[in-house]
């Protein structure tokens, strides 16, 4: 069976925008991005059984468009304008360590059942889009250009300006900002 | 021994990078007595693999 590929992109759009707003927080390079990808999907004659396959090809290729932008933009995420999300940073730390840096106990993580369940449900989805769309943006951004597009940390540092000690402070950071939001809002709740 | 804190700090790092022997060491006497360093190391695996699914559109 063929894919009827008109009505499919039409149904994926919504996703793509997402998945390219969350990375490059500017609607409009988002915007840009998911136009590049559909026009390629629409020259490309690979054939799909189903959406899913379908919808990680198209993935793929808009995964690159975002590197090509990101690359087009140079040092956008400069050290200053990273500090500015250090005073959250801060912050975070404060409520999840004590002064000798231990867990304070409220914030000590759990343990969390069945993490491969959880990535059947498309509610847990929502919930890790909501935590992901929480972090400073800055910070939100040098995480998934390194999770997301894959790229080693020398490579964001050359993208971004920022030092490699800087780099994992951010990914640190945006880790534990992670990790502690999926765990109040779904793994110690109900979701799990 | 390290605090929590640094710990979570090499916990993510060792995503990133090869840590060193001596790091190492540090790490696994800490998260051997640590329940909640425990707990966040396997949390960096799992938000790995979720970052690898949501990341290639293997989602539900």
């Amino acid at each position: 069976m063929e894919l009827d590929r008109q009505s499919e992109l039409a149904a994926l759009r919504p996703d793509l925008l997402r998945f390219a707003r969350l990375q490059l927080r500017d609607a409009g390079a988002a915007e840009d991005a998911v136009q590049e990808t559909l026009l390629a999907a629409l020259v490309g004659s690979q054939h799909f059984e189903s959406r899913s396959s379908y919808k990680t090809w198209l993935i793929a290729i808009l995964r690159n468009k975002i590197i090509d932008i990101i690359r087009g933009q140079s040092r956008e995420v400069s050290a200053s304008s990273l500090a500015d999300d250090e005073a959250g940073d801060d912050l975070l730390a404060e409520s999840l360590f004590d002064r000798g840096g231990h867990w304070q106990s409220a914030a000590k993580p759990g343990r969390w059942a069945d993490p491969e369940a959880s990535f059947e449900q498309r509610q847990f989805w929502i919930v890790f889009e909501a935590c992901l769309d929480h972090l400073p943006a800055k910070t939100a951004r040098v995480f998934m250009m390194r999770e997301f597009l894959g790229l080693e940390t020398e490579e964001i540092c050359k993208e971004t300006g920022i030092s490699s000690s800087n780099c994992w402070v951010v990914l640190h950071r945006a880790r534990t900002g992670l990790r502690t939001c999926l765990e109040t809002r779904w793994f110690a709740g109900a979701g799990a | 021994m390290l605090s929590c804190r640094e710990a979570t700090a090499l916990m993510s790092q060792e995503q990133d990078r090869p840590l060193t022997l001596s790091e190492r060491i540090g790490l696994r006497l800490h998260v051997w007595i640590c329940n909640g360093c425990n707990n966040y190391r396997r949390q960096m695996g799992v938000l790995r693999a979720a970052c690898r699914r949501f990341g290639s559109g293997g989602t539900p």
